[in-house]
């Protein structure tokens, strides 16, 4: 295999795993400072041992994802040195910035949040709680301004020539705020939201499934349900924001998330479908000029096609780029459904009633993370074979000092590390969530508990 | 050209990349000295003792190695890319060390099993150590220069980080850290783990010493280059002096006991090993053995005027910020370890 090959493949499977963990821990911090809240608010004590738990399980899942963060900070100089050079001037500031405003900010009260329920007063914990929930969203801000940059670049001009070409910053706060950044900064924000907040409905529904900690379960879910909701109605404006800016900016991507070949019609929504590459069709259930209507209000206006460019300025996987799209979408949707119908059942006082729900949320922690992955996948993906749009090929951006046997033995490393990695983490998280959050001899669920918790449902 | 206090947007940088670095090998050195020298400890309530020491800082320390990353990225791009590509094998592994210690701390008092904490015991140590011999050869290689070609790319063989000054320098550093964290340790514990990291810490100095005087020796004899500025200047041989000096000063305050005196020395001992490189190799970043034509330089590997300029408007708000929190984690911590139920 060739090193242009090896080098994407070690950077999707580098980040994608990194992924898994950021989203969980904005979400879940987001979740553990309205936890944290409500004690502050109310005293009570379950409240204290709701966030005393979670923060358990952010420590094991923020961990992680420092680890892996720290390698893709390195990975664009080791395997992508003439990218390094070529976005060095616009793309090294924000991650710059990154680091000293929203990293060092959570990373330094992380330390207070995890060992300072003793050291500090309950205001100063909390505050260290929001500090360190904060920083992860600066994080996702810097991180997100980067990425997008490379899909819609502004306010830079280019400098030299051939390997010396590079970009540099003649506006800054263009470059921050491109063209894409604050949609889809929101809409990383949102997935993020999603994931923690599903994250604690699971544990919650495995719980109550259980009747184990049912008080305390019933109060977690609540909040999380909230959370969950508003984020997932939130999503769909968002969502609809960040595919119009990619219809005004990238159009290749735009045709290939609907696999729109044909220049001169009107674009189909496709529900579900597949593309067939070789005869340049697409097939599925659709929405006749839905993509036409979504993007120019017109249901006959007619949208760029693939075809409207050469095949090498054209995504390469367009199928792949076509489904994961299709389905960011069907989850989004789906999650919609979910917590719209139990804040339906919960108006009702029946939410806890039915265990069929219960059931589907205890594995429901895997469908925001699956969106959040195959969203980037059909992003990043769509974005090929630029990886700064229409200014830098990806081929041209590799490190020139690099074999592929190199890559060969990172690539190897890497994946039994993470695969080891990601075992223990699985493992790990899985005993603490079948502890629990406290000695189960506290009648917590004992009959009139639930009753009571029954009443207030 | 724009200036900042007199000094050009680049060496200004080349200043401030260079404090981000020494920062990190104060703060983060101090964790890896700890990682370096874990298994000297034999029982478990010492073992525990000496992570929740480094536990509640050890991620704010690791900060500045991302912050120092990213800035040789904005500042200095050439000098990321080509440095990262040519050192890609030392790099990788230094990210493995990174992961490896990172999950070592946190995964060790997860399961009370003997073998488990054992496993995650020998991994921490090696994981430290590597990272702390890791620094250690890549800067020792950046100060011998390293095979660029006319365009700045990297022509040597990947196996050639392992030359005997770089892993000389490797020893060194993991000596140097050894010590910087034994003192750390000994500040935060008591009893009878105090008592045996007294002695510690007097090995390591011992191992350090040595170490340094060897590497001393070395860098006379082979790399004439080092020595040229000061032989210019000749009033810079004040930094080799206070060097020794600093040095001296951590034997003597250990020997009357004032660990937190002798944990400063060491930290001053490393900014002017960081400050003594620094002088020798400005205004080059990155030596290039074949030609100086083909060294990066703090003028030809920068960023654009501009971004220098917002960087250090960057920097400027974001590192009181950070020394602020900073100080407030420390503070927050301070005094000798003791477990509760939050504990590693």
């Amino acid at each position: 295999m060739d090193v242009e090959i090896l080098a994407r493949i070690q950077f999707a499977f580098t980040i994608a795993f990194h992924y898994i963990y950021p989203p969980l821990s904005i979400g879940l911090g987001l979740v553990m400072v309205i936890m944290e809240g409500m004690y502050l608010k109310t005293g009570q004590k379950i409240y204290e041992q709701m966030t005393k738990f979670f923060v358990r399980i952010f420590a094991l899942i923020f961990g992680i994802g420092v680890a892996t963060g720290i390698v893709m900070e390195f990975e664009f100089g080791t395997n992508w040195a003439v990218y390094s050079k070529y976005v060095g001037d616009v793309f090294g500031s924000a991650l710059a910035a990154e680091g000293i405003f929203a990293f060092a900010l959570e990373s330094g009260f992380l330390g207070v949040l995890l060992f300072g329920w003793n050291k500090v007063r309950p205001s100063v914990h909390f505050f260290s709680t929001v500090m360190v929930t904060l920083g992860s969203m600066f994080s996702a801000i810097w991180i997100v301004v980067a990425n997008s940059w490379q899909q819609t670049p502004t306010g830079y001009h280019i400098v030299g020539k051939g390997l010396h070409a590079r970009a540099e910053i003649t506006d800054f706060w263009a470059m921050v705020f491109n063209p894409s950044s604050v949609s889809r900064i929101s809409h990383v924000w949102l997935g993020s939201f999603l994931s923690g907040a599903f994250l604690v409905l699971s544990i919650s529904a495995y719980y109550l499934l259980r009747n184990r900690y049912v008080d305390f379960s019933r109060k977690a879910f609540r909040i999380a349900l909230i959370v969950g909701a508003l984020s997932a109605v939130a999503q769909l404006f968002v969502g609809h924001q960040s595919a119009d800016v990619v219809a005004k900016y990238q159009p290749a991507k735009l045709a290939a998330l609907e696999g729109h070949y044909d220049g001169t019609k009107a674009g189909d929504m496709y529900l579900i479908g597949y593309v067939d590459q070789k005869k340049q069709q697409t097939h599925g259930l659709f929405i006749p000029g839905g993509l036409s209507f979504l993007t120019k209000g017109d249901f006959k206006a007619p949208i760029t096609g693939l075809n409207n460019f050469k095949p090498e300025d054209r995504p390469g996987a367009i199928n792949f780029v076509f489904q994961t799209y299709h389905l960011m979408i069907a989850i989004g949707m789906f999650l919609i459904a979910l917590t719209f119908y139990s804040c339906y059942l919960w108006w009702k006082k029946k939410l806890f009633n039915k265990r069929w729900l219960l059931h589907i949320f205890s594995y429901s922690v895997l469908l925001p993370q699956l969106a959040n992955q195959v969203g980037w996948y059909s992003a990043e993906v769509g974005r090929q074979p630029w990886v700064v749009y229409g200014l830098l090929r990806t081929s041209k951006a590799l490190s020139q000092a690099i074999t592929a046997g190199h890559v060969i033995f990172s690539l190897l490393l890497f994946t039994w590390v993470y695969l080891v990695l990601f075992i223990l983490f699985i493992y790990l998280l899985n005993k603490k969530i079948k502890h629990g959050p406290f000695d189960e001899k506290n009648l917590d669920h004992s009959p009139r508990h639930i009753e009571m918790a029954d009443s207030l449902a | 050209m724009a200036t900042f206090l007199g000094i050009d947007y680049q060496t200004c940088w080349f200043l401030l990349v260079g404090a981000v670095f020494t920062g990190y090998i104060i703060l983060d050195g101090f964790d890896l000295g700890a990682g370096a020298i874990h298994l000297f400890f034999n029982k478990e309530e010492s073992r525990r003792v000496a992570l929740n020491a480094i536990g509640p800082v050890w991620d704010g320390n690791e900060v500045w190695i991302v912050i120092g990353g990213g800035s040789l990225f904005a500042g200095f791009p050439e000098v990321y890319a080509t440095l990262l590509s040519a050192f890609y094998v030392p790099f990788m592994l230094f990210l493995m060390g990174v992961i490896f210690r990172a999950i070592s701390i946190e995964f060790r008092s997860k399961e009370p099993m003997l073998w488990w904490r054992k496993m995650w015991d020998i991994s921490y140590c090696i994981s430290s150590t590597l990272i702390a011999f890791l620094l250690g050869v890549i800067l020792g290689n950046v100060t011998e220069g390293i095979d660029l070609g006319p365009d700045h790319v990297f022509r040597g063989s990947f196996l050639e980080f392992l030359n005997p000054y770089a892993l000389l320098t490797g020893v060194t550093t993991v000596a140097l850290l050894m010590m910087h964290g034994a003192i750390y340790l000994v500040m935060k514990t008591e009893n009878r783990l105090y008592t045996k990291l007294t002695i510690i810490v007097k090995n390591t100095t011992i191992f350090f010493v040595i170490m340094i005087l060897l590497t001393s020796f070395y860098t006379l004899l082979y790399l004439p280059n080092m020595a040229i500025v000061i032989r210019r200047y000749p009033e810079l041989f004040i930094v080799p002096v206070m060097m020794v000096l600093a040095i001296a000063n951590i034997t003597r305050q250990i020997t009357k006991r004032k660990y937190l005196y002798a944990f400063i020395s060491s930290a001053v001992t490393i900014s002017l090993l960081m400050i003594l490189v620094a002088m020798e190799l400005y205004p080059n970043m990155l030596i290039s053995t074949q030609s100086a034509a083909n060294n990066l330089t703090v003028y030809n590997a920068c960023s654009s005027q501009k971004t220098l300029g917002i960087m250090l408007v960057v920097a400027a708000i974001g590192v009181p910020l950070v020394v602020g929190y900073t100080t407030f984690v420390f503070v927050t911590f301070k005094g000798k370890v003791k477990l509760d139920e939050m504990s590693y």
